[in-house]
């Protein structure tokens, strides 16, 4: 699936939801199903920073394609990152770069772009790009 | 003044509005106390009315912003009991405050001094010493706490000695809430001829400490947790240490005579306030001890010790839920529950109107002790109630079972 197609399919069951406890129960079980980084990469290259939880995220490429896989030590951090693991993941490069995140507004999650929310999706989505940059760099040379 | 709490709501406008929909429940007061109207006034009155630059003009204007500015520095001296008005300098805050002592030190510390610091430091009374160690080849000391939250004063003892030239220690722990035992740690430290400063950013809004009385060498506060404005504190310095220490900062209004040879400084307070200082956050500062003096700090214990009573007893109720800091304390709870990150019951409660602090609260060390990521803190003022810590605790409920 495309970037594009992976956010509306998103928008879409986030639309059911009628109220936030609602959204963040559901994102909460999101952050259950992260495919989880493995435990010896938990270490301070892989941390994010400006996070108030820890995060790591950990990145391949295969195929052309960027595998993702992170964790974190709290479970609202750990939906986010998931929502955004699932939009990211197994993607180009070229395509993660191009992409928009608007799609976050969407669902109901704008106030956790705030770059001074202390959870660090800002920073998360930064650390993605910079994965992106850097492979898509290595494949044109 | 009787004390009713209603009324004394009605004196601060933003206690009654709504945060995501739910009524306001304010609870992050150790990180900054919200402002009256009788403060928020005094601001507006000082720019509508008598704005002026102090100590440097005749005309009248001048004179009334500087009588007023000087009053609030006399309002500070009474209430705090300083011997002397000129003991009282205007800094823009604790941190400031700091700062400018341990400037001062550079000087006269030398290599193998020592100084020691609590276990339960905010940063802004830890990395200014490890600065001025790193200057002056001086060694910093730790004053180990337990498990409680408490320091241990037979360690303290130990570690003083004719080495010790200062000893800094918080009055309360912001992320713990205890209460330190200042007096006996001043007068130890007097025995062996080292200085005390005491950091009193978290005290001053719950008790009422006397300079004199408690014989302490230097004191610091910031008047925005004692529903002052931001950007304006005190340092109060023994007049023996005002005149030993060198100025700060360098510029207007701290100089008696310059000529391109040779300044020669003003005498106390002036010699450490350079510049135009924050003229309108001083008077107001005086406009909020005003307004504490008259709820009365008899009256202000007495409520918030029953608010943080109500509180202990009501998160204990909720299993898994371990509270940091149980000593001597005054109205902080700080806690986490079994499994769940503090961030994580942060975001939850705040979606439910509530305000509290996650994270280190600036004290990593303390963090380190524990072996926690960090807690969620709730800090109650006297103006908050019995239904909002019922509010708390039914928000902190409902975030556990979300999260587990
Ligand atoms: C114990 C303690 N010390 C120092 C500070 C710093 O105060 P300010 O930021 O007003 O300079 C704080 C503020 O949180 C504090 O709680």
């Amino acid at each position: 699936m495309t970037i594009e197609a992976i956010q509306e399919e998103l928008i879409d069951e986030f639309s059911i939801f009628e109220d936030w406890m609602q959204r963040y129960e559901y994102m909460i079980d999101l952050g259950k199903s992260l495919p989880l980084i493995d435990d010896d990469l938990k270490n301070d290259d892989k941390l994010i920073k400006g996070c108030q939880s820890k995060v790591w995220l950990n990145s391949e490429l295969k195929d052309g394609k960027i595998i993702f896989t992170a964790d974190s030590d709290a479970i609202i951090t750990k939906g986010i990152i998931a929502i955004l693991v699932r939009v990211f993941s197994n993607q180009k490069p070229q395509e993660i770069l191009d992409a928009n995140t608007d799609f976050i507004d969407e669902i109901g999650l704008k106030e956790h772009l705030s770059p001074t929310r202390a959870n660090g999706l800002v920073s998360m989505i930064k650390q993605m790009k910079m994965y992106a940059l850097a492979y898509q760099t290595q494949i044109n040379n | 003044m009787s004390f009713n709490i209603q009324k004394i709501r009605e004196d601060f406008p933003i206690l009654s509005r709504k945060v995501n929909g739910y009524p306001l429940v304010y609870l992050d007061n150790a990180a900054t106390s919200q402002k009256p109207q009788q403060v928020i006034d005094s601001i507006v009155d000082y720019y509508s009315n008598y704005n002026a630059n102090i100590h440097r003009g005749v005309h009248t204007l001048s004179q009334e912003a500087t009588d007023a500015y000087e009053s609030a520095r006399q309002k500070i001296k009474t209430h705090f009991n300083a011997k002397e008005v000129y003991e009282i300098i205007f800094t823009a805050g604790t941190t400031h405050g700091i700062n400018l002592v341990a400037n001062g030190f550079s000087d006269i510390l030398k290599k193998d001094d020592e100084i020691l610091v609590s276990a339960m430091e905010h940063h802004s009374n830890i990395v200014p010493w490890q600065m001025l160690c790193d200057r002056t080849g001086a060694d910093l000391k730790v004053i180990p706490m337990n498990e409680e939250g408490t320091l241990i004063m037979e360690e303290y003892a130990k570690l003083l000695s004719e080495r010790t030239k200062l000893v800094f220690v918080n009055h309360i722990s912001n992320a713990l809430g205890t209460i330190n035992p200042i007096e006996e740690i001043i007068q130890k430290a007097h025995e062996v001829g080292a200085a005390v400063l005491i950091d009193g950013a978290q005290s001053c809004s719950h008790i009422k400490p006397d300079f004199q009385k408690l014989d302490v060498d230097f004191y610091v506060t910031s008047a925005h947790k004692m529903c002052g404005p931001t950007g304006v504190g005190i340092l109060f310095m023994k007049e023996e240490w005002g005149n030993k220490l060198p100025p700060y900062q360098g510029g207007g209004e701290m100089i008696a005579e310059v000529t391109f040879e040779k300044t020669t400084y003003a005498g106390l307070p002036h010699k450490f306030e350079a510049g135009t200082p924050n003229i309108c956050g001083g008077i107001a500062f005086g406009a909020a001890i005003d307004y504490l003096n008259a709820i009365g700090f008899e009256a202000i214990e007495q409520h918030e010790n029953e608010l943080l009573e109500y509180a202990t007893e009501k998160l204990l109720e909720i299993d898994g839920l371990k509270i940091y800091g149980t000593g001597h304390k005054t109205s902080v709870v700080s806690f986490n529950i079994e499994g769940i990150h503090p961030y994580d019951i942060g975001t939850i409660v705040d979606k439910l109107g509530i305000a509290v602090r996650t994270g280190h609260h600036c004290a990593q060390p303390i963090m380190d002790f524990y072996k926690i990521p960090g807690t969620v803190r709730a800090s109650f003022a006297f103006y908050n109630t019995m239904e909002e810590v019922d509010a708390l605790v039914n928000a902190v409920k409902k975030a556990k079972y979300m999260l587990s």
